[in-house]
């Protein structure tokens, strides 16, 4: 006869598995209580004239919508995404193609973490000094903003691109550079579209940080009530938005900050889920 | 000594082919030639990995239109060798190669020669299968056209190489699936028409079949047997039986150093040498 486990040993596992159990749930307490409270104050704000109208930026009667600000944070992390992906996918490519393990890739590789660590204010301090207070292209502007959040989002891209490509299997370069593919072409058409998963979950990542960041912006791209889609002048955004509205008194220009907050916390949520069908259908089996 | 008496006591039962049948003591008639490959002759040829010599100067002609195998020892350097056929041992970090290798007349070690051009003209199919992992079974085989650059239509060559390496009655209803959904022995074969679609003169096999079932590896020396009267074909192999099976000769090698290079009866009936003596008749894997 085979021997039952031991009583001790059951009680052990039991205990553990409460503790485990009982960690997470702690863990999610936080978790839930944002979002419940996100909606609970948020929903009330939430109108068609709030994603339709602009702040009025009148003290006393209605405060307006946020239109100027859903806007604006489309425009400027836009941009910084344009900026960031493809830059950091490169950076990420050298490292892991081409400079293995030479002393110029484990110096940029250092680099990019101490960027990773760099607190977003400084991004944003660096872009004003260098380009608002230099004037160029006038004081303020979205593109500005864009620029510190890039270089925000730049390490977070670079980080997890390296990592999602050292993932791709040798074998697979091998298999292609033995039938005579240079090698630019195994790493467009193997390395990347074996990657591109990966890449794209990175990417939407650092995205989401990037939208949610209120210091970068506030010396670079300002704030204004008026919409714009042009990148040159100043842009509101929804962080500043939140940031501003949260500050004041009247009882319903506070409860705009929290449907902003609502409505930047959807978006990113929205743009995850695009990104997960996207990959889902590009992906085999 | 190593896992290789094992590794061989497992193949033993699955192979119900008696233990050593040199192909020539059967009375199966030289296949003829439809279109000739290219001699292979190694000069000298020495390999590094970093400092340490894994290969001490070998000299051995591969001829036209036969098929050869590389038998030895674990870290004998058989594999190495034939990686430096194609200069896909200089693709290992810090791997180099000394020496020639002519093919034909022509050394493809020479300053001018485009290693690309090298490996368009002499294809290497690895150990283990490895299939594009995003591309359809269609898309993989046109992969190696694509990959070097060649446009146009590709269906035709792709029907060609499936045919070429028996896997079009297999595939012929499902060409847009993904290839990773394929058996192991149909992925080799996969692998085998993606090598030969780029129509190479010289086919480098390593050790094709260790990682396939007893049937799928009949298939895949079957289909060795037909390709030799287009290629010149290289074939390393862990696997005596396989050796004597499909190769009109046979070279053994041992730590780095070729032994005795024959015909595959001489080799495995009346070696010249000791050693090789020893390690056919398994006294030493």
């Amino acid at each position: 006869m085979i021997a039952p486990v031991a009583a001790r040993r059951r009680r052990t596992d039991q205990v553990m598995r409460a503790v485990l159990l009982g960690g997470t749930l702690v863990a999610l307490v936080p978790l839930v209580f944002v979002v419940y409270y996100l909606f609970k104050q948020g929903i009330g704000a939430i109108s068609w004239d709030f994603f339709t109208t602009d702040p009025t930026g009148r003290f006393l009667g209605p405060p307006g919508g946020v239109k100027s600000a859903i806007v604006g944070t489309i425009m400027i992390v836009g941009l910084a995404a344009l900026i960031a992906i493809p830059l950091g996918i490169g950076v990420a490519l050298y490292l892991v193609e081409y400079g293995k393990q030479n002393v110029f890739s484990n110096v940029v590789r250092y680099f990019v973490d101490v960027m990773t660590g760099v607190p977003s204010i400084v991004f944003g301090l660096f872009i004003y000094i260098v380009l608002v207070l230099t004037g160029i292209g006038g004081n303020f502007a979205g593109w500005k903003g864009s620029i510190a959040l890039a270089l925000l989002m730049l390490p977070v891209v670079t980080r997890s691109a390296e990592v999602v490509l050292g993932l791709v299997p040798n074998s697979l370069r091998e298999a292609a550079l033995a039938l005579g593919a240079p090698r630019w072409k195994v790493v467009f058409r193997i390395v990347l579209p074996t990657a591109l998963p990966g890449l794209i979950t990175g990417s939407m990542l650092a995205v989401a940080r990037g939208a949610g960041e209120t210091a970068p912006l506030l010396f670079t791209a300002f704030a204004v009530n008026a919409t714009t889609w042009n990148l040159g002048e100043q842009m509101n955004s929804l962080p500043i938005q939140i940031f501003n509205d949260v500050r004041q008194p009247q009882a319903n220009i506070v409860e705009r900050a929290w449907g902003s907050a609502l409505t930047l916390v959807a978006m990113i949520l929205i743009l995850t889920l695009i990104a997960r069908l996207i990959q889902r259908r590009s992906r085999f089996a | 000594m190593s896992t290789e008496p094992t590794e061989r006591a497992a193949q033993a039962p699955a192979e119900a082919v008696p233990a050593v049948t040199p192909r020539t003591a059967g009375a199966k008639a030289p296949a003829e030639i439809v279109s000739p490959g290219r001699t292979v002759t190694l000069d000298g040829l020495k390999a590094f990995y970093g400092s340490s010599e894994a290969v001490r100067g070998i000299s051995l002609t591969y001829a036209a239109n036969e098929v050869t195998a590389m038998i030895g020892p674990s870290g004998c350097g058989k594999s190495t060798v034939v990686r430096c056929i194609n200069r896909m041992h200089e693709e290992i970090p810090g791997a180099h190669a000394e020496g020639s290798v002519l093919l034909d007349d022509a050394d493809v070690y020479a300053a001018d020669v485009d290693v690309v051009a090298v490996r368009r003209q002499i294809g290497m199919v690895f150990q283990k299968p490895n299939p594009f992992p995003t591309m359809s079974i269609f898309d993989n085989v046109a992969a190696g056209l694509r990959l070097s650059g060649r446009r146009g239509d590709v269906k035709d060559r792709v029907e060609q190489s499936l045919r070429g390496a028996g896997l079009w009655e297999e595939v012929k209803d499902r060409l847009s699936q993904p290839g990773i959904g394929l058996s192991g022995g149909q992925q080799q074969r996969l692998c085998i028409a993606r090598t030969i679609a780029v129509e190479p003169e010289v086919i480098i096999m390593d050790e094709p079949a260790s990682a396939l079932d007893p049937i799928s590896t009949l298939k895949i020396e079957e289909l060795v047997e037909q390709l030799k009267t287009r290629y010149t074909i290289i074939i390393v192999t862990h696997n005596m039986q396989q050796a004597a099976r499909v190769a009109d000769k046979t070279a053994f090698m041992l730590s780095g150093e070729l032994v005795e290079f024959a015909e595959t009866e001489k080799i495995f009936t009346n070696p010249d040498d000791s050693r090789t003596e020893d390690y056919v008749t398994g006294k030493f894997g």
